[in-house]
């Protein structure tokens, strides 16, 4: 795969900066013509991750979100979210549907919903670290449905 | 983000707006809770209709505002969900004690 372009973002970890990142990144996407749903997955899956980095990753200390987004040949779209936090210390129990540690009225669901509306989803953490989340996501676009 | 109320007998309808995401849930969330404390109804309705966007931030509001009502036996009604909302409520199983209303 041939990576035709790639923006990055960085921005304070702050709940208010959650619609301009997810925002940022569905507009970066449009250059591929996705489809009304295909915008929509993108917004979800990329606000999923972001909360979490502002929710859990840096309970103490102000720290950034790194957003990178690349397109390649075949339509894919893949986003990494980085955070230089405390990271994740049971991934596996983190990905478990309802699993949370972010209390009340969190529903627990940040990382089944980014499974559930991308293609492809992986993490990478590291305690003291930090934590990456990369979203894949082909874009089939408005062009190729309508045919 | 605008949240719009209409009190009608023991049924308080909350007309929600714009994006629902972890940033905006906080005031949403406040602004509900203030108004069932003053009005005590029976029946919840929550009017997704001018949600434009929604994370599952919105079912983390919807599962709370259900807790607190069930206290004294208020019940809660989702309306005019997009299909999207709809899947990620779907994804919790609140469908199972929560009412979803076509229109």
């Amino acid at each position: 795969m041939k990576k035709i372009n790639e923006m990055k973002l960085t921005t304070e970890a702050k709940s208010v900066n959650e619609g301009f990142c997810r925002v940022a990144v569905a507009s970066f996407a449009s250059q591929l013509d996705p489809t009304v749903e295909e915008i929509s997955d993108i917004k979800t899956a990329v606000s999923e991750a972001v909360t979490n980095a502002i929710v859990h990753a840096y309970p103490t200390r102000a720290g950034k979100i790194y957003i990178t987004a690349s397109l390649t040949d075949e339509n894919m779209l893949t986003v990494r979210i980085r955070d230089t936090g405390v990271g994740i210390p049971d991934i596996n129990k983190a990905r478990e549907p309802l699993f949370t540690t972010g209390g009340d009225d969190r529903s627990g669901l940040g990382f089944s919903v980014m499974e559930c509306f991308s293609d492809k989803l992986k993490i990478r953490s590291e305690e003291g670290k930090g934590t990456t989340v990369t979203i894949y996501k082909r874009i089939r676009g408005r062009n190729i449905n309508e045919s | 983000m605008q949240v719009l109320f209409k009190a009608e007998k023991d049924v308080l309808t909350v007309y929600l707006s714009g994006d629902i995401d972890h940033h905006t849930s906080k005031k949403i969330r406040e602004a509900i809770d203030g108004e069932m404390q003053k009005m005590m109804p029976s029946v919840l309705k929550l009017d997704f209709r001018d949600v434009h966007f929604m994370d599952s931030s919105g079912v983390g509001l919807v599962m709370g505002r259900y807790k607190n009502a069930v206290i004294y036996g208020c019940s809660v009604v989702v309306s005019h969900i997009s299909s999207n909302a709809e899947k990620i409520m779907k994804m919790s199983g609140l469908e199972k004690i929560i009412t979803f209303e076509k229109d």
